[in-house]
């Protein structure tokens, strides 16, 4: 069973795709709740206490706003410990309320450095797409089986 | 800044997401009730929520995937049910990550049709899916345009 890092990191789709087909999806609400099920000092909303950003710098730069280095303290653990990524790349949802831009680019890069194996997608607009893209994953995830 | 202790530590809570002709999120809550044993399950417009332990969670979702497994989604969330940082009772409006989630909802028929194929499907063949084209270069003469703009 191969850990899969999923972007966006909140995807229903993916989520839900990589634990059928037998695979650990590494998403957001995972280092969420280990965060938020951590006694400790009240920091609301998300218990990011300011160590956050300090695991953050080993990702970004200091002079990189708190915000993208409090995010990468989350996501960048998970991408570390991912054995392969699946990134789909029009989901304009993933920024505004849900994320930032930069921290998106900063995330994709690092997936990419890391040279694990990537599927770069895009969501499925029709029946026929929808076909392709759910079997395109499957094999993805059927080849992982594979390699391990 | 106060202690803080948490709430249901050790627990986990999946969403569970219905979008299905045949199948209501009050069938799949009928059916997370009856086998729920400690787990709490909460009823939602779009699905379920469920939190418990990791296994019985796992239980729980293994037996409703059964009822629709083409239409039936499931998820991670960070945050229990009800909690008070996320809960619209206590902030009102859409609840952070509603956006997401509507967005791909509004897709999930395309995965359904996806998943329902996938059998019949020759698993020597070769996908094609919808995928990034390649990256669009600025053009040389759009550059000078903008570098021209911005001199006084």
């Amino acid at each position: 069973m191969a850990k899969v890092f999923i972007y966006p990191a909140t995807s229903l789709i993916l989520s839900d795709l990589v634990a059928r087909f037998g695979h650990t999806p590494l998403s957001a609400a995972q280092s969420i709740r280990e965060h938020i099920q951590t006694a400790g000092l009240e920091s609301p909303p998300l218990q990011i206490s300011p160590e956050d950003p300090k695991k953050g710098l080993k990702y970004a730069a200091v002079e990189v706003p708190s915000g993208v280095r409090g995010r990468m303290s989350l996501y960048g653990p998970m991408i570390e410990d991912a054995d392969a990524g699946i990134i789909i790349h029009d989901a304009d949802f993933a920024f505004g309320c849900m994320g930032c831009a930069r921290t998106n680019e900063l995330i994709i890069f690092l997936v990419k450095k890391r040279n694990i194996p990537v599927l770069e997608l895009n969501y499925p607009k029709n029946d026929e797409e929808g076909a392709e893209f759910v079997a395109a994953i499957r094999d993805f995830l059927v080849g992982l089986g594979r390699e391990k | 800044m106060s202690e803080y202790i948490p709430r249901y530590q050790g627990s986990v809570t999946k969403y569970i997401f219905v979008e299905s002709p045949e199948m209501t999120p009050q069938d799949l809550a009928v059916r997370a009730y009856e086998i729920s044993g400690g787990s709490m399950i909460k009823e939602t417009c779009f699905g379920l929520q469920v939190t418990g332990t990791a296994e019985d969670v796992e239980k729980i979702i293994e037996a409703l995937r059964l009822l629709d497994p083409d239409h039936i989604f499931v998820k991670d969330r960070g945050f229990p049910p009800g909690d008070p940082r996320r809960c619209r009772a206590n902030l009102g409006g859409a609840r952070p990550g509603f956006f997401g989630h509507e967005f791909e909802i509004s897709l999930i028929r395309h995965v359904s049709h996806g998943l329902h194929k996938l059998p019949e499907r020759d698993t020597q063949s070769i996908s094609h899916p919808p995928s990034p084209g390649p990256e669009e270069k600025l053009n040389i003469s759009k550059l000078k345009m903008l570098i021209d703009a911005q001199e006084p």
